[in-house]
């Protein structure tokens, strides 16, 4: 038997395929079967990406996906819908973060450690961040010394935090 | 033009270059990603829109802050063939995804160790691509490039999310660390699915740079981080070097294994694989890429002596469809590139004086 696509070489691949319900065979040559193969495993697959991936989370996640009856919640700065992030995998800008934030969130413990930024702060525009996460940071640290009876410490930690506190309050 | 004056010419410094552990680790990349305020993403933003955040961006890298880390150049993709587009991508200068949006670009320093795509994903993001093992190095560096760019630009920054990005697996940090490894003995001895499947369990992520899934060709696999939020870029950094430098003592004990346990047959393989690379007339890239990790081998375990060790760097990215087309100055189709690709080899292995 030759090939059934090119008609040269003979069919040495023979497959079916059942696609919803329809049955169909094939005798191909090994060349025309892996670009066949190749080309329905792609049209089946697409192109896997990350964003991909992240849909497929949200669609499977009942905690994420919105209720029927409430409304669908849109973005009103890029008129992103929930639905189309789900689809895309994608934000539209900044401040999807906000509107979607109840939806995230789950999502979000998912993906990542935690949800709290710990890394580095924007230098110019972000000072006052700066502050105050070096005030908690002093809190934190005023706390663990006072449970382990370092008071000297605990004082040094008590001055600083409240020179912190001032410089945050002149700030505002 | 000579081979050895186009590939100088046509390759990137991380691709000249050799760098600490480069017997194992090939390069080491730190990548930022960054929005600007007051403009949506790129994947839903009208031309104009776009444009706007490319010349924002221009303007920010004439600043001073910019100009003391070295000359930049700007290449918009429109104006660029398609075979340039390949080039940059098969150099690991852009991602694929860069040339799939439009008005977009990519702005380079001379060196192409550092380099900022503009409208991919995100706005910006940043790069730095040094060679062997250097991630505090990379990161130092893009991280300049970061400070010196938000001395002009305003980003988008969200006190309890950090840095925002289109997608929320990059939000946080928005950066992805990542190293590229040659792991051939741990491939051989078959240790490497419990190798790779332990890394995926401390929120680090594994795969093969070309080729799909574990099924990595040439032997080299990229580790990154997963997480972009809840931890520093110093913990992000520093768990990924505990994992790598685990990598690489594993790789290092296989390879010593191999050589004590199967040396005849370790020795036939490298040599039959540089027989097949010398005088082959026809190769496609996979065997090429197949062939050439096992002559890397070889000359990391001293089996092949006289080939310079950068060979598989350097041919892993000329062999590519881009870089051939570029090299012999027309398109090809695949059955040519074949041929021309062990031409091209052949030549190569030429240039160094072999003993083995």
């Amino acid at each position: 038997m030759l090939c059934e696509q090119c008609g040269q070489r003979p069919a040495t691949v023979h497959y079916t395929e059942i696609v919803q319900g329809k049955k169909n065979e094939y005798h191909l040559c090994e060349v025309c079967a892996s670009q066949k193969g190749q080309a329905a495993y792609q049209a089946l697959a697409g192109p896997f990406s990350v964003n991909q991936l992240l849909s497929g989370l949200l669609h499977f996640d009942s905690s994420v996906a919105p209720r029927s009856d409430a409304p669908a919640p849109r973005c009103e700065h890029c008129g992103l819908t929930f639905q189309q992030f789900v689809k895309m995998g994608q934000f539209g800008c900044e401040h999807c973060y906000e509107t979607f934030s109840e939806q995230l969130g789950p999502l979000l413990k998912r993906v990542q450690s935690a949800d709290h930024h710990t890394g580095k702060i924007p230098k110019r525009r972000g000072g006052a961040m700066t502050l105050r996460r070096e005030l908690s940071q002093l809190r934190k640290e005023l706390q663990l010394s006072v449970l382990e009876e370092r008071f000297e410490e605990a004082a040094q930690l008590r001055d600083r935090i409240r020179s912190l506190e001032q410089q945050i309050g002149s700030d505002a | 033009m000579s081979l050895s004056d186009f590939l100088s010419q046509a390759s990137s410094k991380w691709l000249r270059d050799e760098g600490p552990e480069s017997d194992i680790v090939i390069s080491s990349r730190v990548r930022i990603a960054r929005n600007l305020t007051g403009y949506v993403f790129p994947l839903i933003a009208s031309e104009s829109d776009k444009q706007a955040v490319l010349q924002t961006v221009e303007k920010a890298v004439e600043q001073p802050q910019v100009k003391q880390l070295g000359h930049f150049e700007i290449l918009k993709m429109n104006d660029l063939s398609p075979v340039e587009q390949a080039v940059l991508v098969e150099k690991h200068l852009v991602s694929p995804a860069l040339i799939e949006s439009s008005g977009s670009a990519v702005i380079l320093r001379d060196d192409e160790e550092l380099g900022v795509m503009v409208n991919e994903e995100d706005h910006l993001r940043m790069q730095c691509l040094l060679p062997g093992y250097q991630l505090d190095a990379a990161y130092a560096l893009a991280d300049r490039l970061d400070d010196a760019l938000e001395t002009s630009l305003d980003y988008a920054f969200d006190e309890t999310k950090g840095y925002l990005t289109a997608c929320p697996t990059n939000v946080g940090t928005g950066m992805r660390a990542s190293v590229m490894v040659h792991l051939p003995a741990l491939v051989l001895t078959g240790s490497i699915q419990r190798i790779l499947s332990a890394v995926t369990h401390v929120g680090l992520a594994v795969r093969g740079i070309y080729g799909e899934g574990t099924d990595a060709l040439g032997n080299l696999f990229q580790i990154s981080n997963q997480i972009t939020l809840g931890q520093s870029e110093q913990e992000i950094l520093s768990n990924l070097h505990g994992v790598v430098k685990q990598i690489i003592d594993h790789e290092r004990t296989a390879r010593q294994h191999l050589l004590q346990q199967s040396k005849d047959p370790i020795e036939d393989r490298v040599c039959r694989s540089f027989g097949i690379l010398a005088y082959a007339r026809q190769i496609d890239s996979k065997e090429a890429m197949q062939r050439l990790s096992d002559v890397r081998l070889g000359i990391d375990l001293g089996i092949i002596k006289g080939v310079s060790a950068n060979i598989l760097k350097e041919l892993m990215v000329a062999t590519q469809p881009g870089f051939l087309q570029k090299y012999y100055g027309h398109e090809m189709n695949p059955g040519e590139r074949d041929v021309k690709r062990a031409s091209l080899i052949r030549e190569r292995l030429r240039m160094d004086q072999v003993q083995s």
